[in-house]
């Protein structure tokens, strides 16, 4: 079966407080030198069948309609070799 | 015969029964609604009541958006059957876009619970008829995604048409932008916001007072004079 990879972030002009909580803690933890930190989610998705250009299509609608809010945020699709 | 107002449980759902009696004290027939049933029991409105549907996964209201209820819901909203979401509900309406924008995790990242002061902006939707426009009304407010964001553009425009319906007072709990706690769509039928008007509609219970029954008894004014 292929995993097809769906990246979700929220679109850069969104505040994102639960990146900043990380971003702050990290020189607490001695991790100096990040200027900022954004969190996202990642699904992977384990296809049955051919991931052809249909397949594809099928999953980025998918993405678009319900695993992303295109409100508020991106989302990218790759197919995981 | 009066008129039925309409409150959706979803697995999660947390206000429904606080909601059916909001809608019964303001003298309506509260009508029990599944979110596996397309049918809405010749309902005149309907309430999304607050909770956390489907335990908020993905995102708050993302999943219940699609429930078969929901389809019957959107068909009915666009074609003026009125609804009002609180809290969960709202974010369900903005994940159904049948409201503008998207609700985000309080900027403060905590769960927050507090009587909160609104300033009615918007007295002519279906929901808020019974209020006068800048009066104050103080009712509970809950939750961890009440973040209101949508672009520049769109919140011009819910500016410029008086759509932002409810504004937060004093305190800002949550990071909504323009200190929004509730909007209404175009046509005024739905409305969705943040606190809990449902909480407050007996003296004995939340805010003690009963600033929240102006929504149920709006809509039943709206319903009975049509």
């Amino acid at each position: 079966m292929a995993r097809v990879v769906v990246d979700v972030m929220l679109k850069p002009e969104i505040l994102d407080p639960q990146g900043q909580a990380v971003q702050r803690a990290l020189p607490r933890l001695g991790f100096e030198g990040i200027a900022d930190v954004r969190q996202g989610k990642r699904f992977e998705l384990e296809v049955e069948g051919p991931v052809d250009e249909a397949a594809l299509a099928r999953i980025h609608e998918m993405a678009e309609t319900f695993l992303a809010n295109t409100v508020i945020e991106d989302f990218t699709v790759k197919v995981e070799s | 015969m009066t008129a039925r107002i309409g409150v959706v449980t979803f697995p999660g759902t947390l206000d429904d029964q606080d909601a059916l009696r909001a809608a019964r004290l303001a003298g309506a027939e509260p009508v029990s609604l599944w979110h596996r049933d397309k049918d809405l029991k010749q309902v005149d409105a309907v309430v999304l009541a607050g909770g956390f549907s489907y335990g908020d996964y993905l995102r708050a209201g993302a999943i219940s958006r699609f429930s078969p209820v929901m389809e019957s819901i959107i068909e009915q909203a666009k074609a003026g059957m009125p609804v009002l979401g609180i809290c969960n509900g709202f974010q369900i309406l903005t994940e159904a876009h049948l409201l503008p924008g998207a609700m985000l995790r309080n900027n403060h990242l905590h769960f927050i619970c507090r009587d909160q002061k609104l300033r009615v902006e918007n007295a002519e939707t279906a929901w808020t008829s019974d209020y006068t426009v800048g009066q104050e009304i103080e009712v509970p407010l809950k939750n961890m995604d009440g973040r209101y964001v949508a672009d520049e553009r769109t919140l011009d425009e819910l500016e410029a048409e008086g759509r932002v319906a409810f504004r937060y007072l004093d305190v800002n709990p949550n990071g909504s932008l323009r200190d929004i706690a509730g909007i209404t769509n175009a046509a005024g039928n739905v409305v969705g916001l943040m606190p809990h008007p449902e909480h407050a509609v007996e003296p004995l219970i939340g805010t003690g007072k009963t600033d929240g029954l102006g929504f149920f008894t709006s809509i039943l004014k709206k319903l009975v004079n049509a």
